[in-house]
């Protein structure tokens, strides 16, 4: 969701964007808080010649290895952001969307943030599951929906946890014990965070915790610009809550329990550190702020602030950042850095159980889940395993799905269904000819009866040779079927044909009809009939012919 | 034939106690479960008997829809599901579902504790009731069981009312509940797309009315009010605890701060504070306005409005009172009712529809003097003012949302029999969409033709559509295939791809006729007459001249071959198969009239 301005505003993108309604609201949060962390530090200049292979070579490391600099972009603006957004089309869980009458798309809970969605891309025959940031954990969101994501064709599987060694609950409960050793020690708190998302799982086990721990007086600090709408906003999707949090608002009290700590003042949220926050400040604290990368945002402050003491500390819980390399700027430090990343994203083991439980046909994955970690290559058991073998993509690689599409839903109106005579051909399977008009509109077909042949305009002088060539295009039926020889010359007889003669030959045999020079050659699946100019015998013939086959 | 059947139970022709059996392709809904307010005996719900006779109604229902918290949709839940029994699934929306029970339960109480009636449904019952609910969200498709599928849209009305649509297959019926087609202070509008239904059951409350403009009814309402305090009356407001109440409160609020009175207005307690907080967690159900600005200010949250004390009303100088009941038929409301009556600088303002028996409805139809218990007579001096908040379309409104859903026919309910007929006429004149208004206990059967989905096999699809594309597709082409049809499945393959897949070899009938044309020229000459000849006669066709010597018409195949016996004449083999017949026999009669006389 965060590049979702790159696409639609610079790549001439026109079509429309889906989404569920808490994701835009908490996108925008988070990309507001994004813009306007940036924009605090406007950069005076900005160079873009480094940029150049030749010369970046000769940069200093970690310049030297950035990838692909080429494609860095300048971060949007808010008008960007609010364009962006103003695309997106609202949908709920399960909503069925049609595209163009070809295909249907269903968002589905994926358990793993406030609406948070995996999507089914279905036509009447095909089905592809797009499985991307889910999590089986019970924590705020509604439970991730696996039952639709069976009978896919194709799963695409993406967003597994970043850190598949580490238990998210054994995570939570390492940093609520190194919050309060701190605290006790008279040390203050740093936790550089999103305004959104696992905070509010944070929050809610130190609201059961400050109590145990005695930390009731230890005042909480939320420091964003979009603080106080992420605390709000996170109130008021009940519908898309987990039941837990569902039946307390049914009460009707709040879902979560961060309304009470705002209310008894234990925890105070701040657009940021100017104003309000420097009068109300009081130490030893907790502090709750972004950005996790540590390049920017109100987090930098504290770290000049507190890093000095060893009495502090610093606990990443955010995942995408490797806590080495956000410290390394501020090198050398006096403060406790505890890294306890909780990703509730999908580890391999749970991969595996949910791969069993949906049954894809296929699976296709990005090319790093089909090897274990490049630093931990001994364990293989860090990689998608699943029968047959992922198909695995790279960046920009396009990859054709393993399945051919055969059928497609049309509809046969009921006065047509009417007309149609079924044969049984085998026990359980029965035939019918169809004959008629397709009428195609939005992608939909319709089979209808076919038009009552016109009268033929009689009368009327037949202008030219060419108005009675027959149209071609009412097509014959194909036949099936043998002819047994000694029936046919039977029929033949009963219709007042003589002087028959049967010749065998090596396939099959012909009748002669000697007074009528008529040559027939029966074979076990064809017929030919070889007579003079007598559209009338033919004809009869014909019929005979006919009457020993099956039509389709 | 197929058909889709509808009994309303209750609301048919009458305002009160909705409940509508749908039947569609073999699925049995009901719709609603309410109670009627104008009845305290049996006929308060609707006759759960005429479902089945015998047999229970879990067995003959597939599902159970409530559109909104309102009693007269839901106020029989309880009864239904509990006492006379059902187990099935009852869908609401998430809103209706947190409400519903409290309503329930404060309706309850009235009918227990206050009237002392027995054998009335319990708290316990209404919890147990509630656990057969499922919720479902906006626009989300619920798959009921692999055949029925139903979706809610929203409906304004009141927070969480909604609009649903029951799908089998390609049958379908919208059930409107109650909605609201323009949006209000705390609302939005209800909408659908162009689902193009079999059948819009809709609401019609105001089928004959057309209300002006919201502005107005605002401004003369808040001018009342403002008059009231000025000259130191006192206003009571009698509302539903939720719905209305907001709205008004939100009005009211939004005017004292910008005049800065200092007039008091209250709130009855209980309930409605509750209600106010039901309207703050589910702001997602609000309109845009107060969803955009409810971080900065929850328009939920009133400064002006505190709650409101039994011995305030005794106080003196003006002030504003919110109290429940809307009707004015019992508890606070008529308390406070009988208190300010006898004074005529107070005034009491009816907001909403108020059903026959009640007071509310007697003092609006020009009573001024009403018999209380007690045989006492209560004297009513004070000004009864009338306004029309309730959030029903209007007959515009219904008109709008026929518009949007393009039903085939409509089905009118949840009206007063003559103001439905009018707007039956209207619907069927306007719209030429023909229109139903059963009362209860009459069934309306519906004739439906659903088309059968079967697979067509894309090579099929794919070669009728590229010919079907030529320009010269005036003419509708004729599509053949064959349908195979296996156990419950249908699919639609080209004929040969049939005989492919059922293991049967085709067999080619194959025809060749002789034409004897007296002519001494050779063979090879012969063939290029018999090709100039076709080539300039059949404009249309694809007639070409072999290296072999011989000619084809599409496919069929002519040789010339010199005769046995005659010398001077020759033969014209002319070979096709039973599939080209047409064009083969044409082509021998053609030859046999022999070829031009080369110029």
């Amino acid at each position: 969701m965060m590049a979702l301005p790159y696409i639609t505003e610079h790549t001439g993108f026109t079509g429309t964007v889906y989404a569920t309604e808490p994701t835009v609201q908490i996108g925008r949060l988070l990309m507001e808080e994004l813009v306007n962390f940036i924009e605090r530090v406007p950069k005076a200049q900005s160079a873009s010649l480094w940029k150049n292979k030749d010369i970046q070579r000769l940069l200093p490391s970690p310049l030297k290895d950035a990838v692909e600099v080429s494609t860095w972009r300048r971060c949007y603006t808010m008008q960007e952001v609010n364009s962006a957004l103003s695309k997106i089309q609202l949908v709920g869980y399960s909503q069925k969307i049609e595209l163009f009458g070809v295909v249907q798309v269903t968002p589905l809970s994926s358990g793993y943030a406030l609406g948070s969605s995996n999507w089914i891309i279905q036509s009447h025959y095909e089905k592809v599951s797009y499985v991307s940031g889910s999590s089986l954990l019970t924590t705020h969101p509604q439970p991730m929906d696996q039952a639709s994501l069976k009978n896919s064709d194709v799963l695409v599987l993406t967003g597994l946890t970043q850190i598949p060694t580490a238990n998210p609950d054994g995570m939570v409960g390492e940093f609520c014990s190194n919050l309060a050793l701190t605290i006790r020690n008279g040390g203050n708190v740093l936790v550089p965070c999103y305004p959104s998302g696992v905070i509010y799982d944070l929050l809610e086990c130190l609201y059961q915790y400050i109590d145990s721990a005695g930390l009731s007086s230890v005042p909480f600090y939320f420091i964003s610009p979009v603080a106080n709408s992420s605390l709000e906003f996170s109130q008021i999707f009940a519908e898309w809550l987990c039941h837990n949090k569902q039946s307390k608002v049914y009460l009707p009290e709040p879902p979560f329990p961060h309304a009470e700590l705002i209310q008894t003042n234990k925890l105070k949220h701040y657009p940021s550190i100017h104003g309000d926050f420097s009068n109300d400040f009081r130490q030893p604290c907790v502090v709750f702020t972004g950005h996790p990368s540590l390049r920017f945002g109100d987090v930098v402050h504290f770290m000049e602030l507190w890093g000095k003491s060893s009495l502090n500390t610093v606990i990443f819980t955010e995942p995408d950042f490797s806590y080495l390399e956000a410290l390394a700027p501020y090198q050398p430090l006096a403060m406790k850095c505890i890294y306890c990343p909780i990703d509730t994203r999908l580890n391999f083991i749970q991969v595996s159980k949910l791969l069993k439980e949906v049954q894809p046909l296929h699976v296709v994955c990005p090319e790093q889940y089909t090897q274990p970690p490049p630093a931990q290559s001994h364990r293989m058991d860090l990689m998608i395993d699943c029968q047959p073998p992922p198909m695995s993509y790279r960046r920009a690689e396009v990859l054709a799905l393993p399945f051919k599409r055969r059928y497609e839903k049309i509809e046969i109106m009921p006065e047509l269904a009417d007309s149609l005579v079924p044969m049984e051909i085998k026990p359980g399977i029965s035939l019918a000819t169809v004959s008629a008009v397709l009428h195609t509109k939005d992608n939909k077909h319709v089979l209808q009866p076919p038009p009552r042949p016109a009268q033929p305009a009689s009368g009327k002088k037949r202008k030219r040779m060419s108005d009675d060539v027959p149209d071609c295009k009412v097509l014959k039926p194909l036949l099936s079927g043998s002819i047994p020889v000694e029936q046919f010359v039977q029929s033949l007889e009963k219709h007042g044909f003589s002087d028959i003669k049967v010749e065998d030959t090596a396939k099959g045999h012909i009748v002669l009809l000697q007074e009528a020079e008529t040559l027939i050659q029966i074979e076990e699946d064809s017929t030919h009939i070889i007579c003079d100019n007598d559209e009338m015998l033919r004809v009869r013939l014909r019929d005979l012919v006919l009457k020993f086959l099956q039509k389709f | 034939m197929p058909e889709i059947r509808v009994t309303p139970l209750g609301a048919g022709q009458d305002v009160g106690r909705s409940c509508i059996l749908v039947s569609i392709a073999g699925k049995n809904v009901m719709l609603d479960c309410g109670m009627h307010m104008g009845f305290n005996d049996d006929r308060r719900f609707p006759d759960f008997s005429y479902i089945t006779q015998n047999g229970r109604l879990t067995d003959f229902l597939d599902c159970v829809i409530i559109s909104h918290f309102h009693l007269d949709h839901c106020g029989a839940l309880p009864y239904f599901s509990e006492m006379v029994g059902y187990d099935g699934p009852i869908y609401m929306t998430h809103p209706t579902q947190a409400i519903c029970p409290i309503l329930l339960e404060d309706y309850r109480k009235i009918a227990v504790d206050k009237k002392g009636e027995a054998n009335f449904f319990t708290s316990q019952m209404i919890k147990d009731c509630m656990k057969k609910v499922v919720a479902v969200h906006l626009h989300q498709t619920v798959q009921v069981d692999d055949e029925l599928e139903i979706k809610a849209y929203y409906a304004g009305h009141v927070l969480g009312a909604a609009m649903f649509q029951i799908k089998v297959g390609s049958e379908s019926v919208v059930y409107t509940g109650d909605y609201n087609m323009t949006p209000d202070r705390h609302l939005g509008a209800a909408w659908i797309d162009k689902c193009r239904p079999n059948l819009l059951i809709t609401e019609s409350t105001y089928a004959t009315t057309i209300r002006d403009s919201k502005r107005c009814r605002e401004r003369d309402f808040l001018k009342k009010v403002h008059e009231t305090v000025e000259r130191g009356g006192k206003v009571l407001i009698p509302v539903f605890a939720l719905g209305r109440a907001q709205e008004l409160c939100i009005l009211l609020e939004t005017f004292w701060e910008r005049m800065n009175l200092k007039v008091p207005i209250y709130f009855s307690t209980g309930l409605t504070e509750k209600a106010n907080h039901y309207y703050k967690l589910f702001i997602t159900w609000t309109n845009q306005k107060i969803r955009k600005t409810f971080v900065q200010r929850n328009m939920f949250e009133f400064k002006h409005i505190k709650a409101f004390d039994r011995a305030f009303a005794d106080n003196p100088g003006p002030m504003v009172v919110f109290a429940t009941p809307g009707m004015l038929h019992a508890g606070q409301s008529l308390q406070i009712f009988r208190k300010w009556a006898g004074n005529e600088k107070n005034m009491v303002i009816m907001p909403g529809y108020c059903v026959q028996g009640t007071v509310g409805h007697k003092i609006l139809s020009g009573q001024r003097k009403l018999e209380m218990e007690g045989r006492q007579v209560l004297e009513v001096k004070m000004q009864v003012e009338y306004m029309s908040f309730s959030a029903h379309a209007d007959a515009k409104g219904i008109m709008q949302l026929v518009g949007q859903a393009e039903p085939e026919s409509v089905l009118l309910v949840h009206g007063e029999a003559k103001k439905m007929g009018f707007l039956r006429q209207k619907i069927e004149q306007e719209l030429r969409v023909s229109c139903y208004m059963p009362a209860n206990g009459e069934t309306v059967t519906l004739p439906t033709s659903p088309s059968i989905p079967v697979g067509i096999s894309l090579g099929l699809l794919k070669r009728e559509m590229a010919q079907g594309l030529l320009p010269e597709a005036k003419k509708p082409r004729l599509l053949h295939g064959t349908l195979i049809m296996k156990d419950s499945n249908f699919r639609l393959v080209s004929s040969e791809q049939a005989l492919k897949e059922l293991g049967l070899a085709e067999h080619q009938l194959r025809f060749t006729c002789r034409v004897h044309l007296q002519d001494t020229r050779k063979e090879q000459e012969m063939a290029l007459r018999v090709y100039s000849h076709l080539k300039s006669t059949l404009k249309d066709h694809c007639v070409q001249h072999l290296p072999d010597g011989s000619v084809t018409v599409e496919s069929i195949l002519i040789q010339a071959a010199a005769h046995s016996e005659d010398p001077g004449a020759k033969v014209l083999l002319v070979s096709w198969t039973y599939q080209d017949e047409e064009l083969g026999s044409f082509l021998t009669a053609l030859l046999k009239k022999g070829l031009p006389q080369t110029p």
